[in-house]
């Protein structure tokens, strides 16, 4: 690979396309993780603000997206200011976000009656501005749609974090469809960390990075988020299940 | 004065003088309504009796419409001289909807120590009859659906003159179904035209436009327009220069606007209006505009508009406050404005507070999305599922008595069997609540299966005890 001969050509180059899309005079800053493994796989080095990043379960998380709203709450958890999260089925039981770090003053529900008020709210969220995140949970995000939140968001620099979650686990392969969001995650769970006594440990998460724009796509086991909303990057376990089953509906 | 005192109140034309109220306790008693007061006092001894005074009627009836103009619709009226009328199109959904608009009136007024019946129909003069007719306390008449409820009303809800009343029972008929279904000329001869016009305004063939109550302290900026205008931009530039005018007149007082309507005139004679509540009170131009036009393409200008008028019905004082501006500190975002905005397109809004409970499913609680923040969080360190399903599901469990957990259980038909877990998490019932829950328990345990899923558990009942619970399993939440 010759790629990283002149680095500084790269960075001058992504400089002028950033410059092209726009986006990125307006605020650069970003959210990293803290795992410097999974923060260089991500073009600034995190996830930045003002853009639009989907989120979705893997096996049984496709229909209850658990994982999948506890990841984003981490790191909602870990912007600054209010959150606007966006739902029609409410089942999000709070003491749990609590737990990942997300203290319940920060956060206002909007509940709606159809998917397309959850966009309607998002976007009005993100263009308010002033928010730290934007979360809204969704069955279905065709391109327009994920196209005019990731607008909204790079215009006033809110994160948008979409989890998606289905009726169905055979709708999930919804997933593989292009989507006009900067990353694209499938967080699943995994058999949670050995104990040397009977009991359930940390949980672990598979997160699969399956897109992101201007980067390679990779995946991760990590530890789920502590009280603060952090992940950890855990080493590969040896007896880890056989995922290939759900994971044939793979996107780019 | 005690309460089970039966109470008359008495009304006087010449010499007569008769019952034209009665309280419970002196229904009771069999006391009715007409009754001729003398009467009255010779079933009764000790009646207590009390002159009608119909100008403080009317004016307790007005005092009661405002109240109503603030809390419920922009257009209220006083319906005849026991009733208000108001228009609920386009200001139901801050309450909920129609049914529980009407209920909440009814609860309101109870609260106050007042009896109502309401009815929500298409027409003023289906909603009229209904009120006064029925036992219900609350009627909601589908749209479409008041020529079936109405055909079977007695003719005296058609607010018509009592001689025509009176002739028209005479002549046999009893109900509007029957009124409705004469030859309308050989009655409109003998009767004269307006036993005509009350059935169209019944059935909804003739507009009947309400005046809406105004009181001089309302602040209200209107504009009238000399050619109809008809086109969303248009509307909404009037729109803006309406709130800029009443926003200068707000200023003036030192008031900023909670609840505002803009209410539409078309050309024929019909009226729409529009109302935008507000969580704090405001009075910058700019919010408002976009709350009212955000809206706009709820009006149906039919053949043309001749005049909008934008009310600021509900006004608080507002001060204008100096924000300290730090070097340091981020600035603390109010997020009242786009709560305003989601609000008014009917998405339901809430935060959530921890309440001191141990049964998870009363550990949370909605509190309105504005309200102070209290810090509060849950104390539990034990781990939470980030779903609770909102009715616990039933499994099929393979597990030791008394406090093994489960080894094998099947939910939604697939059989999962436990790797790991970890419990019990006794919780009791709360019976300093409910009395029924005096021995409840609920056993909470965490198990993950082979995938890794991990699910949240819990058996009804110690296990051992039958009076503890049915000792069934419940699926209650999933863990992320």
């Amino acid at each position: 690979m010759s790629r990283v001969q002149n680095p500084r050509m790269i960075e001058e180059l992504r400089d002028r396309i950033a410059h092209l899309e726009g986006g990125a005079a307006k605020r650069s800053a970003v959210i990293p993780f803290g795992v410097r493994e999974i923060d260089e796989r991500l073009p600034e080095g995190g996830l930045s603000h003002g853009a639009l990043h989907e989120i979705a379960g893997g096996g049984g998380g496709t229909v209850d997206g658990a994982a999948a709203a506890l990841f984003a709450a981490g790191i909602a958890a870990r912007s600054a200011g209010k959150i606007l999260w966006c739902l029609t089925r409410p089942d999000l039981f709070f003491p749990a976000l609590a737990q990942a770090g997300l203290h319940p003053d920060r956060v206002i529900f909007c509940e709606g009656d159809k998917d397309e008020d959850v966009l309607a709210s998002m976007e009005e969220g993100l263009s308010f501005g002033g928010l730290g995140a934007v979360v809204g949970e969704l069955v279905r995000l065709p391109m327009v749609s994920s196209r005019r939140l990731q607008l909204a968001a790079e215009k006033s620099g809110t994160m948008a974090l979409v989890v998606r979650r289905w009726r169905r686990q055979t709708e999930a392969s919804d997933f593989g469809n292009p989507t006009a969001s900067t990353t694209r995650w499938r967080v699943s769970v995994l058999p949670s960390e050995e104990l040397p006594v009977a009991g359930v440990g940390r949980a672990r998460w598979l997160a699969e990075l399956m897109r992101v724009k201007a980067g390679e796509c990779a995946e991760f086991e990590i530890g789920a988020c502590d009280a603060k909303g952090r992940v950890c990057l855990l080493p590969q376990s040896a007896n880890r299940p056989n995922t290939s089953t759900w994971r044939g509906s793979r996107a780019s | 004065m005690p309460a089970d005192q039966p109470l008359v109140v008495i009304s006087k034309s010449g010499s007569k003088r008769w019952v034209s109220a009665a309280d419970t306790a002196a229904r009771k008693l069999g006391l009715k309504l007409g009754m001729p007061a003398s009467k009255a006092q010779a079933i009764v001894a000790d009646l207590t009796m009390i002159d009608a005074d119909p100008a403080a009627d009317a004016a307790a009836l007005e005092r009661l419409a405002l109240w109503a103009l603030r809390q419920y619709s922009p257009v209220v009226a006083v319906d005849g001289v026991d009733g208000i009328v108001m228009d609920t199109e386009g200001a139901d959904h801050l309450q909920g909807g129609e049914d529980l608009l009407i209920s909440g009136l009814v609860n309101g007024l109870r609260a106050r120590g007042l009896t109502a019946r309401a009815a929500v129909a298409d027409t003023w003069g289906a909603a009229h009859g209904i009120t006064r007719v029925t036992s219900a306390e609350t009627t909601v008449v589908r749209v479409g659906g008041v020529a079936k409820a109405v055909t079977s009303l007695p003719i005296h809800c058609l607010r018509l003159p009592p001689d025509t009343i009176h002739g028209l029972r005479v002549m046999g008929v009893e109900t509007v179904g029957e009124l409705s279904a004469m030859p309308r000329a050989p009655v409109t001869l003998r009767y004269g035209p307006e036993v005509g016009r009350r059935l169209d305004q019944l059935f909804g063939r003739m507009a009947e436009p309400i005046e809406p109550l105004r009181t001089p302290e309302l602040i209200e900026a209107a504009k009238n327009f000399q050619e109809p205008i008809g086109a969303a931009e248009t509307i909404a530039k009037y729109v803006r220069r309406l709130v800029g005018e009443l926003t200068s007149k707000l200023e003036e007082r030192g008031l900023g606007v909670r609840r505002s309507d803009l209410v539409i005139h078309r050309v024929d004679n019909t009226r729409q209006s529009i109302r935008a509540g507000l969580a704090k009170p405001v009075r910058d131009p700019a919010r408002l505009s976009k709350l009212l036009c955000d809206r706009i393409e709820k009006i149906d200008p039919g053949f043309g508009i001749e005049r909008l008028v934008l009310v600021a019905i509900m006004a608080e004082p507002l001060e204008e406050r100096q924000v300290a501006s730090s070097l340091i500190e981020e600035p603390v975002v109010d997020v009242t404005p786009l709560v305003d905005i989601l609000g008014n397109r009917g998405q339901r809004l809430y935060r959530v507070t921890p309440v001191a409970s141990d049964v998870p499913e009363r550990s949370v609680m909605r509190i309105g999305p504005t309200t102070d923040e209290t810090g509060a969080t849950w104390a539990a360190k034990w781990p939470r599922p980030s779903r609770l399903l909102a009715n616990p599901e039933r499994i099929d469990v393979t597990a030791l008595l008394p406090d093994q957990p489960p080894a094998v259980f099947t939910w939604r038909g697939k059989r999962r069997r436990v790797r790991r877990a970890d419990g019990p998490e006794r919780i009791f019932g709360e019976w300093w609540f409910r009395p029924r829950e005096h021995a409840a328990v609920r056993d909470y345990f965490v198990v993950e299966d082979d995938a890794g899923e991990r699910y949240w558990v819990y058996r009804a009942g110690d296990g051992v005890d039958a009076d503890t619970g049915s000792h069934l399993w419940f699926l209650h939440g999933v863990f992320g």
